[in-house]
């Protein structure tokens, strides 16, 4: 890229903005942070066009020893390219979505655009304290944001999401410190070809994976998740949902797959017991929900027990289902949230009866909620198809108990998603005030819109978004097949009938 | 070693003496009118000593060059850097406390003499190399602080506060004076390089008792748990300006004292005093944290806060190695920007008649109604919390990395998941400030001196603050080495 420090350029844009947005006044922070996050998305693109597909690992690397210890140190492969652009593609639509912000516009700005930087950092970061800070700095703004301008009970809502978190991640400090005892670097790529001791392992992945359940969430430690969802505001829920849940995923597949291959083989069965146990039961939970968010919130865990089974399948088809199940999920739990939003600032209540037939004074509503609603159910043609399709065939090689009960989730999702549907947008319009709604306007066209868009895109043609990250998961899975368990099908070639055509040309 | 050579190394502490002498002539003489005269006078010298003492700590002094007096004194760069800090929260105090009491009228011109002189003793303290020197350098800062904690004498409760302080201070200087005397008794001398020497094939019954009293007299000057409970009294009575100083110079001089005995002294018996720095580490950190979820009082919980981070300071001392030093050196230098911006922001807490509030539900909502202010006091509570990227993350890093690399994997577990307790309270306070609706109690004007100074402390725990990590780390690192030439 000809020298162009394009990485730190795309955190930099962000963080300047959010400086500016904190002096600036209500219109001015808007159109501050809706001009850094475009300025972001065009950097991402840009990115995107010129990452060299197939070629060196790591690419726009940047590296300056500047800190006592560590360094600055940027660099991206396929899967974090990925996810990156997923990040800078939603952060416009979020500050589009919040225009209903009206208190405190200005810091709300800065915070988003603080959170972006971290996000892209977090991505990007190859160094493996520089990647802890950018984690762990997430808590301050996301604090901010549910505490300041969430709903009702957004205080215990906040204490809990800090709180969580930080225990999660500190743990997982320990270990870092101890591995670069050890490795004697903080290089990420250097540490993720690093052979650890075995019985170290098994404690490192236990302190990395303390971290990343809570981030993604598992069950049982994803209790943060609903309430934070349902007490922060509509962009701060597409935040989370859309880019901060894939944090978890991330570091599973940058840091507990490579770096510790032994113990996560040895360590498999909790995942796939906790994952099990999520996709069953907070489906179940998701079908009884009367708050839309909470039920949406439940049905991200359920979806990202599918990533955690899809990244220890210990094969190519479940890591790239996990990662476009991610990308898929980050979209469209995005965009559900957004649709809970555009009816929430008309109506100011996310309660699922107080709405009914929406789809006759709101069809173009209704047609886009249809869209992500069969997307999260994983319709053919949608984004949630093709990721879950290929965790589950990828974990089929593995378990087919697992794949068994973790298919039941389709099946659930399509239950309480359905419901969700039919209460909201069918039915008879029983609530006058729901039913004198007015349709989409132009802003929430251009919210919809786009992610719309790339759903189906990400449905018909993944080879797109597959295609960066192909070399780099075929990487991670040599890296990982010294310690793939067999599978438990067993299969045996059986023997070949004799070919008929020989048989005609006896005759 | 001539006697030349020994005055010219205890320069700034000749400069300290004399200035504090002719100061309190002048105090004497001129009475309180000319008290901001004195402060400033005290503020030139300590910048003055500031520089004279800069040089020895980027040079990284150490070795024989250093020690003056036959051992009695060492001004080798663990010694400059604990000075440079001391100096520094010192200077902080001086600046900040003329706002506070002229309003009241209460701007005596002892109070910069006394803060001289306090700052003398914690010199003398951290450059010891005997136990008298020691213990002369505790007592003269103590008495300091004695009567700097009572220096509102119409105010009950600063009163209280100075009597408190005394008893248990008398009460800590006694026990330490015990454990010097058995100390002394099983080792035949009071210099570290003799104590060191004749320990060094174990220590017998009786001087074990003596350490575990010296390390009980000094844990009580760095208020670590189990001898920490006169610290929330004392900080919450004693005029706020002062609190910054307790809160600030005298810890640093106190946990630089402890790690010089320790290792020079003790240093080839570290398993004898690792379990109770351990434990004291570790009660600390809990401690500090639980106490300080319940307290209405912001200044009573800055007091559990301090006593919460001296447990993660002594945790880089129970790693006893020249990494562990180097990292208490940095959270101090971290600790001591975090301390004295909180205990700023809490001097700008004030009513429409300008009292000083000290209430934590006044803060409510002061993100509307003084935003900068709240910023600034966010950055403090969420970098004593240590969350990244602010700088406070860097200290409690440096600390755990020097326990892990010290094999205290267990430890620093512990530590770590104590931490999360402490960030509750933190947060809490950001909570009161950004959450709840504005009480519209904070209407006072604040003095140019106490925003410069709290924009200097939440620029240095901003994440700028890691552009100085290698400059920090590399003259922590020499100044450790400095202590660790005799073990």
């Amino acid at each position: 890229m000809g020298g162009v420090p394009i990485l730190s350029l795309m955190l930099l844009v962000p963080l300047v903005g959010a400086v500016l947005c904190l002096f600036a006044g209500d219109k001015a922070a808007r159109a501050i942070a809706l001009g850094a996050t475009l300025i972001d998305l065009a950097l991402g693109v840009v990115l995107w066009a010129s990452f060299d597909i197939g070629g060196a690992q790591w690419q726009f690397t940047e590296r300056a020893p500047i800190f006592a210890g560590f360094s600055w140190a940027l660099g991206i492969d396929g899967i974090a390219l990925m996810l990156i652009v997923l990040s800078v593609f939603l952060m416009p639509i979020c500050i589009l979505a919040s225009q209903s912000i009206e208190k405190r516009v200005g810091e709300y700005m800065a915070a988003f655009l603080f959170m972006e930087t971290l996000m892209i950092g977090v991505f990007a970061a190859q160094d493996l304290y520089l990647f802890y800070i950018f984690f762990e700095a997430g808590l301050i703004p996301m604090y901010l944001i549910i505490g300041i301008w969430g709903g009702q009970n957004r205080i215990y809502a906040a204490y809990k999401f800090f709180l969580y978190t930080l225990l999660g991640s500190v743990l997982m400090l320990i270990a870092m410190l101890w591995m670069v005892n050890e490795a004697g670097t903080t290089d990420i790529p250097t540490l993720m070809n690093y052979g650890f001791p075995p019985q170290a392992q098994t404690w490192l992945w236990l302190a990395f994976f303390a971290s990343f359940a809570v981030k993604m969430p598992m069950w049982p430690v994803h209790t943060w998740l609903p309430d934070a969802h349902v007490q922060a505001p509509t962009a701060g829920s597409v935040i989370l949902a859309g880019v901060l849940l894939k944090m978890g995923g991330y570091g599973f597949i940058r840091f507990s797959l490579p770096m510790f291959p032994e113990a996560s083989a040895q360590l498999m069965w909790l995942i796939f017991a906790l994952s099990m146990a999520a996709v069953v039961l907070t489906s179940l939970i998701a079908l009884v929900q009367a708050d839309m968010k909470k039920l949406i919130a439940y049905s991200s865990v359920a979806h990202m027990a599918i990533v955690t089974i899809g990244l220890f399948a210990f094969n190519v088809q479940g890591l790239e289902g996990a990662m476009i199940v991610m990308l898929s999920h980050g979209l469209v739990s995005g965009a559900l949230f957004l649709c809970v939003g555009v009816i929430y600032d008309r109506l100011h209540t996310r309660e699922i009866d107080r709405y009914g037939g929406l789809a006759i004074n709101m069809p173009k509503y209704a047609l886009f909620f249809m869209l992500f609603t069969m997307a999260s159910i994983g319709l053919p043609g949608t984004s949630g198809f093709v990721g879950e399709f290929l965790s589950l065939a990828g974990i089929y090689q593995v378990s087919t108990w697992v794949t068994a009960v973790c298919a039941t989730g389709i099946i659930l999702g399509a239950a309480y998603m359905l419901y969700l549907y039919w209460r909201v947008a069918f039915g008879v319009q029983k609530n006058a005030d729901a039913a004198a709604m007015p349709d989409l306007s132009a802003r929430e066209w251009l919210m919809l819109a786009p992610i719309a868009a790339a759903v189906l895109w990400m449905g018909v043609y993944p080879e797109s978004f597959l295609a960066p990250m192909r070399q780099d998961i075929q990487a991670l899975n040599a890296r990982v097949s010294v310690a793939a368990p067999a599978g438990d099908s067993r299969l045996k070639l059986g023997e070949p009938a004799p070919a008929h055509a020989a048989q005609e040309g006896a005759h | 070693m001539d006697l030349a050579a020994s005055l010219a190394l205890i320069v700034p502490e000749i400069i300290l003496s004399l200035s504090g002498l002719v100061l309190l002539l002048v105090a004497a003489w001129a009475g309180d009118k000319a008290s901001s005269a004195i402060s400033i006078a005290a503020c030139v010298v300590l910048g003055a000593c500031f520089f004279l003492v800069a040089p020895s700590v980027c040079a990284g002094a150490s070795g024989p060059d250093t020690v003056a007096f036959g051992g009695q004194f060492q001004a080798d760069a663990f010694a400059g850097l604990a000075k440079l800090m001391i100096y520094a929260a010192t200077g902080a105090a001086l600046v900040v406390a003329p706002a506070f009491f002229s309003r009241i009228g209460a701007m005596r011109a002892e109070y910069p003499v006394l803060l001289l002189f306090a700052a003398l003793g914690m010199s003398i303290m951290v450059s010891a190399g005997d136990l008298i020197t020691l213990y002369i350098g505790l007592e003269l800062n103590s008495l300091s602080a004695y009567v700097l904690a009572a220096f509102l004498r119409s105010d009950t409760r600063s009163a209280e506060a100075g009597l408190k302080y005394f008893v248990l201070g008398a009460l800590a200087s006694g026990i330490l004076l015990f454990g010097m005397s058995l100390t002394y008794g099983f080792a035949g001398t009071t210099s570290f390089d003799g104590i060191m020497a004749s320990h060094a094939d174990g220590l017998s019954l009786g001087a074990i008792i003596g350490l575990v009293f010296v390390l009980a007299g000094l844990a009580f000057k760095i208020s670590a748990v189990p001898f920490h409970m006169w610290t929330p009294d004392v900080y919450e009575g004693a005029p706020t300006p002062v609190t910054t100083f307790f809160a600030s110079a005298p810890k640093v001089a106190a946990v630089a004292l402890t790690a010089r005995v320790a290792i020079e002294a003790f240093g080839g018996q570290a398993e004898a005093w690792r379990p109770i720095v351990i434990f004291a580490a570790l009660a600390s950190i809990v401690v500090g944290a639980l106490g300080a979820i319940g307290q209405a009082n912001i200044k009573r919980l800055l007091a559990y806060s301090s006593i919460n981070n001296v447990g993660f300071i002594l945790i880089g001392l129970a790693a006893a190695t020249a990494d562990g030093v180097s990292a208490m050196l940095v959270y101090l230098a971290i600790y001591v920007a975090m301390t004295v911006g909180s205990f700023v922001a809490v001097l700008m807490l004030r009513d429409e008649a300008g009292e000083p509030l000290e209430a934590i539900t006044d803060l409510s909502g002061l993100s509307r109604t003084r935003p900068a202010l709240a910023l600034c006091l966010a950055i403090m509570m969420f970098s004593l919390a240590g969350i990244p990227p602010l700088f406070g993350f860097w200290g409690k890093f440096v600390v755990f990395q020097a326990a892990v690399r010290a094999d205290l994997v267990a430890l620093a577990f512990l530590g770590i998941a104590g931490s999360v307790i402490g960030a509750f309270y933190y947060i809490k306070i950001v909570k009161v400030m950004y959450f709840d609706e504005p009480a519209d109690a904070v209407r006072g004007k604040s003095d140019w001196a106490h925003w410069a100074l709290l924009a200097v402390s939440a620029i240095a725990v901003s994440p700028l603050g890691y552009l100085l990590t290698a400059w920090l780390g590399n003259l922590a690192d020499g100044a450790a080495a400095a202590l660790f030439l005799f073990a």
